[in-house]
């Protein structure tokens, strides 16, 4: 009796600790779905991503489009015979909730690599963590320029801002054919700020000219001086970087004042609310950005049927981004045939990956070289228009 | 610049100016009856906007059968009242307190009143923070006269400006109510002996002040069709600016002071992007150093 009782709160308390575990800190494995049997011990890479929170659809899209690439990998047979494990953190869209599940991640799941996170200043504080323990990582979705240059294990799969403005000049000179451009943009942000001076100098660079480089300030409605400056120098094309909001009021204007060129801008665009401001004004205008899933590639658009098929809705550019980090870090560690970090970072390095959101390869401070997709605004609908290579 | 693009900056001007300036009678007008700088003017265009949007939004859900100038025309009452009711409602929870208060209290109560209206609206879900697309009540349509192109809306602005000053005008210097205003203006002890009505003329003042408010809020609205919470802030500063040029109580010096503060940003704006933000400012400076009493205003000395 007494030790039936004994064995009994044992029981208990195992079950406890053990429940405790499985809940713990919030961590999830994804088991693979086919899974062959193996001789080696799974390759355990750790997910980073905003799962609740204010964010919690990005962070949706970005489990979806790493699991996708692991499942792919796992039905091939693993990395190097390998099979892949995903193990999630939620970071909750804030940094110190970011360092605790990565250090998590790293003390307890002994992950070898890490795909995350999404929004820069999360990235920002779990980056430094990776590096000084010689973890690789890739982040599919964080644009600040600081994020890669935390050190030599912190790679990124989507361009940095600043790039946008070289892909929409190699548009508007080699596949518009234009030579006149003129930039408008909000002083007051370092975004938009920064993708006009990166268009103009691109542009002069291919050969162009820019007839107009015109600032407003942050919150103005009135542009009607700028954009009369700008259409009396005649230019093809008016470069505006500026958000939706922004864009619609512009782009009306300048048509009021009897402008007839192209519109073209960066990802700042992409809202439904653009034409709803803009209207009639900003049909035909063009926007770079990082993915579309009308892209014709054979990549693109089996990644789409795969996605659609697996989660039962379209991707957006997260999950494709996600898809494309995770293939990224798959592919390194296959090359590297080594789960050691500084052989994954070696490998990562030269990498040359023919990924959704186009072939990527890395530059010194690890930030993709990669296309980026040009959308039309056509019929008040965002259309694929082009792939365009830097 | 050339010829065509100096008057095509002349029209960019005037079309800033006339909606500083409709904003601008409304500041002067309730200014020179009770002797209050309504900060919350800029809130009550907004609210008129917003009115507005809801209004043509559920309107034209119902019907497109409506003829864009009847539809005008229905969304004007509705920003007319809606600016009028915004304003009476002020005037009765937070002025009318304080009336016989030093005036720094309600000059005070009205920052208040006026950031209590930019977070309340923030804060309730069905308008948010976020910018919202206004429905397009009139199509916009482009002409060119001599190289310089002008549109219907640019013209609607302008030209109702002009009416409702000349209508504002009116009612002050020629009607009853009009006399009664001028009355509490100069001095309110002793229009209440003569048996004028104060309260009732301020509550007139405000309803006034506030429709013209609303009036500039679909104006606003129309022109550049992108509305937000905080979409009042700066013109309501700026049409201060230009009520203080024209002379801040004169009503023609409210209309003068709003075209040419337009006119001037928008040529600062040409010379240096950056330039225009500020013109209204400095203007501002230069005015109250060298004429505190303003364009039009007349010279008046204190009583010590």
């Amino acid at each position: 009796m007494r030790t039936a009782r004994v064995l009994l709160i044992f029981a208990l308390i195992t079950g406890l600790v053990f429940f405790g575990v499985g809940c713990g800190g919030g961590t999830t494995t994804t088991t693979p779905t086919t899974q062959p049997p193996t001789t080696q011990p799974p390759t355990i890479i750790g997910v980073v991503a905003p799962l609740t929170g204010d964010s919690a659809t990005f962070g949706k899209s970005t489990q979806e489009g790493a699991e996708l690439a692991a499942a792919e990998w796992n039905a091939k047979g693993g990395i190097n015979g390998s099979q892949i494990v995903l193990k999630m953190a939620d970071d909750k869209s804030d940094p110190t909730e970011g360092a605790a599940g990565i250090t998590r991640l790293i003390e307890q799941e002994k992950i070898v690599a890490e795909i995350g996170t999404v929004q820069s200043k999360v990235s920002l504080a779990i980056a430094p963590i990776l590096q000084a323990k010689k973890i690789p990582m890739i982040s599919p979705t964080s644009t600040n320029e600081k994020v890669t240059l935390v050190g030599d294990f912190i790679f990124r799969a989507c361009f940095i801002d600043n790039f946008q403005g070289v892909v929409g000049a190699a548009f508007a000179y080699d596949n518009l054919k234009l030579t006149k451009a003129a930039c408008l943009f909000d002083v007051g942000n370092d975004y938009t700020k920064g993708l006009a001076e990166n268009f103009r100098d691109a542009f002069i660079k291919l050969g162009g000219t820019i007839v107009g480089f015109e600032a407003h300030p942050t919150g103005a409605t009135d542009f009607n001086a700028q954009l009369t400056t700008i259409i009396a120098a005649g230019p093809e094309l008016i470069y505006i970087s500026d958000y939706y909001n922004d864009v619609g009021l512009i782009c009306k204007q300048a048509r009021a004042l009897g402008y007839t060129g192209f519109f073209l801008g960066g990802d700042g665009w992409d809202s439904a609310d653009l034409v709803k401001i803009g209207g009639d004004a900003v049909e035909g205008g063009f926007f770079t950005n990082h993915f579309s899933k009308d892209d014709t590639r054979p990549e693109v658009q089996a990644f789409v049927k795969d996605y659609t098929a697996k989660f039962g809705a379209p991707p957006d550019a997260l999950a494709a981004l996600a898809y494309d980090a995770a293939n990224l870090m798959f592919d390194a560690i296959n090359r590297a045939k080594s789960t050691d970090g500084t052989a994954i970072r070696d490998a990562l390095k030269v990498a040359d990956f023919k990924a959704v959101s186009g072939t990527i390869k890395f530059d010194a401070n690890r930030n993709p070289i990669k296309a980026a997709v040009i959308i039309e605004i056509k019929g008040g609908q965002q259309t694929y228009k082009a792939t365009v290579q830097p | 610049m050339d010829l065509t693009t100096f008057f095509q900056q002349l029209v960019n001007g005037l079309q800033l100016g006339s909606i500083y300036a409709l904003i601008a009678l409304g500041y002067t007008m309730v200014y020179g009856i009770i002797k209050l700088i309504n900060f919350a003017h800029g809130d009550f265009l907004m609210v008129g906007a917003y009115a507005v949007y809801f209004f043509a939004t559920f309107l034209l859900a119902l019907t497109n059968a409506i003829p864009p100038i009847i539809l005008f025309i229905l969304c004007l009452i509705v920003s007319l009242a809606a600016g009028a009711l915004i304003a009476e409602l002020s005037n009765r929870l937070a002025y009318k307190p304080l009336r016989y208060r030093p005036r720094l209290s309600a000059l005070i109560t009205a920052v208040g009143v006026s950031m209590f209206l930019e977070y309340f609206f923030a804060s309730l879900p069905f308008i948010g923070p976020s910018f919202r697309a206004f429905p397009d009540i009139i199509k916009q349509v482009s002409f060119v006269v001599g190289g310089v192109y002008l549109n219907n809306i640019q013209l609607l602005d302008i030209g109702l400006a002009i009416a409702l000053m000349i209508l504002l005008t009116f009612i002050v210097n020629r009607t009853m109510t009009g006399k009664a205003m001028r009355a509490v203006s100069q001095d309110k002890d002793a229009a209440r002996l003569m048996g004028i009505n104060i309260e009732r003329t301020i509550t007139f003042t405000f309803l006034i002040g506030g429709a013209l408010a609303g009036a500039a809020g679909i104006l606003m609205a129309m022109t550049y069709p992108r509305i937000f919470p905080y979409m009042g802030i700066l013109p309501g500063l700026k049409a201060f600016v230009a009520a203080v040029l024209g002379g801040i109580g004169n009503i023609p010096g409210a209309m003068l002071g709003g075209f040419l503060l337009g006119i001037a940003e928008i040529y600062a704006t040409s010379f240096n992007s950056l330039l225009g933000e500020g013109i209204a400012f400095a203007i501002l400076i230069l005015v109250l150093l060298f004429r505190p009493q303003g364009l039009l205003g007349e010279k008046q000395s204190e009583k010590v």
